[in-house]
């Protein structure tokens, strides 16, 4: 009888955990959390923006198959035989947080209506928009802001045109900037590489790789990024253009 | 501000720019004892001598020598690079493919970037990696899919990636590449398996291919008559050690693995040219200069992949640019570096299969000392006398270091495979060597370092260990070598007298070579062990 009880409890138990976490809602980190693993397993083939396959679109919500969450986790999880979609090894729990963040993305879509020149998209990088002073693409430019040679693999475009128009929005870990002043009064700024209790690791704006024992600064913290907006610099269609070059921006060949 | 004081502020800057991290042009490479506080090749120099001309540790202070920094791979593989050290950044691999650039003074990170290698990639022994090339901005690095990769030094991004050999067809890269003038030449591993091995070189700015040599020659070109039938085609013949470059000559010299299969040599009659042999090959075409084989037709897996190291001594009175080589066959060499000629040789360790040299150097096999169906005991080991492991020469005593070890095997031929004494009957155990049959015999089997003249090859002193050794060898300006063991111990031995001066217990076994540098001052010595990369210096207070 003790036994039974003990059973029928636990089963409860289960049932009633396995009905809260069903029930639960997917967070902000959760989205974050999807968006990573669809960067890392998914972008390669369908692209940062789901679009790259055709007749797919991902953050549209335009399926082959899919007609529920339901499908898009099992197509997730089990592949589609006989394409090149693969199984992944992926728990339930992750492939509902991918399937979260593909549902999230059609609201943050890239508003501008212009259909960009890659281009012209390049003369403006590398002239007008003088990105190259801090960025580098393929092998030219300055290595003090993160190198751009494979964001299209990266970054969605509504990410890199909301970078474009309003850089602090959102500022990746790679892209963060900090000034140390040394107790002999020096000031060295630069992007973060690495920090910790006791030292700094960072690329300062002579691109040299810089590290600080805490115990050796009065000063430290971080600083605003350097990157400006260029809302006012380009106009729509610069922007989509320039957007469009950096979408295209996917490594480099294969010598 | 006056025309003086304006002159004086550009100095300074042009002075305050050059300390910090310089283009490494390759002048600085071929002379990085000028610059003692680097280490810009595998070995130190291009000739391999592994010597560290800084002289903070010395005999008399070693003993003070203290942890500073442990960085701790992800990785389960054997820790097996060897760092560079450019202006106060470290950088080494994580087996097998990822590099990290890390603070030399701290071990903390600045970047890392990782490698994922094609699934079919395949490797005989470990999935490692034993180090980095450098020239200008831009590391260069082989991996076990057998692709030559070139990444930004400041930021570890991946500027091109070059298949060098497909690795379906079980090519791997293992060896930190060769850098020489503007080119980045690198080995193929495999040779195990039925490979034909290559040496390949690439322009370094583009990841163009320039030349092709093939340890294995092709019909019509002098050697292919030394393979039976179309044994060449699959003769394996790798090579995965670091190579050496001699100014001078112009050559670049390259150990070469063995023939392949590996126990059993039914199926390819002859010496098997350019296996287990030294190869020079001419940097600008890669053609093949001279070459020695240490052993002819080899069927005991005695590959010649350890590091050439160069060095200009006296030899029988007179001044010679040598090559010594303490080779895994259990013989140890002197040649001529100009022109290959072998000048000396003998046994450094128990040798039952050979019996010296003839006239022309070439060696002379005991009969019945191949492997056979009840199994033949075999002096060295069927993983040889030494290995892989970097040897150092230190122009100051003049004295040729190597850490090496004494054993035996039993070697059967059942296939192509030998009988190995433990639970597995069909393979040996490779990267793994196993001492429990002579443990009730201490001088059966035992690893050391020893140092040696390397004008008679006599041995000078040595610093035995209950355990044998992959370790590398280096020694310094401060008269001390440092080395370990698979016990898993880092020692400070005195150079002239192999005196133990300092130990320190890592806690995993040594697979590397040791390095030396120094930031702002102070010198390191670092070493790899288990899964991790120790710096140890001076105590803070310590002279």
């Amino acid at each position: 009888m003790g036994g039974f009880v003990l059973f029928a409890l636990f089963a409860f138990c289960i049932s009633h955990f396995d009905l809260r976490a069903s029930a639960q809602h997917e967070t902000a980190s959760d989205i974050e959390d999807g968006g990573r693993v669809f960067r890392q397993s998914c972008a390669n083939c369908h692209g940062p923006d789901g679009n790259e396959i055709p007749g797919i679109d991902l953050g549209r919500g335009i399926f082959k198959t899919a007609k529920s969450d339901e499908d898009l986790v099992r197509i997730i999880q089990k592949g589609v035989p006989g394409t090149p979609m693969p199984a992944t090894n992926m728990s339930d729990e992750q492939a509902k947080r991918v399937v979260a963040y593909l549902r999230s993305t059609a609201a943050t879509r890239a508003s501008a209506t212009a259909v960009g020149d890659v281009a012209r998209g390049k003369a403006l990088f590398e002239g007008k928009g003088g990105c190259l002073k801090c960025h580098r693409a393929n092998g030219v430019g300055s290595r003090i802001g993160p190198d751009l040679t494979r964001i299209g693999q990266q970054r969605r475009s509504a990410d890199l045109e909301r970078s474009l128009i309003d850089p602090a929005a959102e500022v990746l870990p790679t892209g963060r900037f900090y000034r140390v002043v040394t107790k002999d009064g020096a000031t060295v700024t630069g992007r973060l590489l690495n920090i910790d209790t006791y030292t700094v690791q960072m690329i300062d704006m002579q691109e040299q790789l810089r590290s600080f024992s805490k115990t050796n600064l009065k000063e430290s913290g971080f600083i605003p990024s350097p990157m400006p907006s260029f809302k006012s610099t380009f106009n729509t269609q610069e922007l989509a253009d320039v957007v469009s070059y950096l979408v295209s921006l996917k490594g480099r060949p294969t010598p | 501000m006056t025309r003086r004081t304006g002159l004086f502020a550009i100095v300074a800057a042009i002075v305050a720019v050059a300390s910090l991290q310089a283009q490494v042009t390759f002048e600085r490479i071929l002379h990085a004892d000028r610059e003692p506080q680097n280490w810009l090749s595998y070995s130190g120099t291009p000739l391999n001598q592994r010597y560290s001309p800084l002289t903070q540790i010395n005999t008399a202070n070693a003993k003070n020598l203290e942890l500073q920094w442990i960085w701790q791979a992800r990785s389960l593989e054997k820790f097996e690079a060897t760092a560079l050290v450019v202006d106060g950044v470290l950088y080494t691999v994580q087996a097998p493919n990822d590099v990290v650039a890390l603070d030399a003074e701290t071990g903390r990170p600045f970047w890392t970037t990782t490698y994922a290698p094609a699934p079919e990639a395949r490797t005989c022994c470990g999935r490692v990696n034993r180090g980095l090339a450098i020239l200008g901005d831009t590391l260069y690095m082989g991996t076990i899919d057998a692709h030559l990769v070139a990444l930004d030094a400041k930021t570890g991004e991946i500027l091109w990636n070059k298949e060098v050999a497909s690795a379906k067809d079980r090519y791997s890269i293992t060896m930190s590449p060769l850098v020489v003038k503007d080119k980045v030449i690198i080995g193929t591993a495999g040779g195990d398996g039925p490979i034909r091995g290559q040496i390949a070189a690439f322009d370094a700015k583009t990841g163009k291919e320039l030349w092709r040599f093939y340890t294995i020659p092709g019909p019509g070109e002098p050697g292919n008559d030394t393979w039976s039938g179309n044994s060449w085609m699959t003769g394996g013949v790798g090579v995965w050690n670091a190579g050496a470059y001699d100014a001078e000559t112009n050559l670049a010299f390259f150990g070469t693995g063995n023939p392949a299969p590996d126990w059993d040599g039914r199926s390819r009659l002859g010496d098997n040219l350019y296996s287990d042999s030294v190869v020079a090959l001419d940097v600008d075409t890669g053609k093949l200069k001279w070459h020695y084989q240490f052993t002819p037709h080899d069927e005991l897996d005695y590959d010649s992949t350890q590091v050439p190291v160069l060095a200009d001594i006296q030899f029988r009175g007179k001044p010679r640019k040598v090559m010594l080589w303490a080779n895994r066959n259990g013989l140890m060499y002197v040649l001529d570096r100009v022109s290959g000629e072998f000048l000396h040789g003998r046994a450094y360790v128990k040798v039952n299969w050979a019996d010296g040299f003839d006239s022309k150097g070439r060696v002379q096999r005991v009969p019945g000392m191949v492997p056979s169906k009840a199994g033949t005991v075999i002096r060295p080991h069927v993983h040889g006398a030494t290995n892989w492991a970097p040897p150092s020469f230190s122009p100051r005593t003049g004295l040729y270091y190597v850490a090496h070890f004494e054993n035996s095997s039993t070697v059967a031929v059942e296939g192509e495979f030998p009988r190995a004494n433990g639970i597995n009957p069909r393979q040996t155990t490779m990267g793994q060597i196993n001492l429990q049959n002579f443990l009730n015999n201490e001088d059966e089997a035992y690893g050391v370092v020893r140092a040696y003249d390397p004008s008679t090859l006599e041995p000078k002193w040595e610093y035995k260990m209950a355990d044998i050794t992959w370790a590398g060898v280096l020694s310094s300006a401060g008269d001390v070598v440092f080395s370990g063991g698979k016990e898993g111990y880092f020692l400070a031995l005195d150079a002239r007298t192999g005196a133990l001066l300092w130990k320190a217990a890592l806690g995993g076994q040594v697979n590397a070579g040791p390095m030396s540098y120094s930031v702002n001052g102070k010198q390191y010595v670092t070493i790899a062990a288990g899964n991790s990369l120790f710096a140890f210096a001076l105590r803070g207070d310590a002279k």
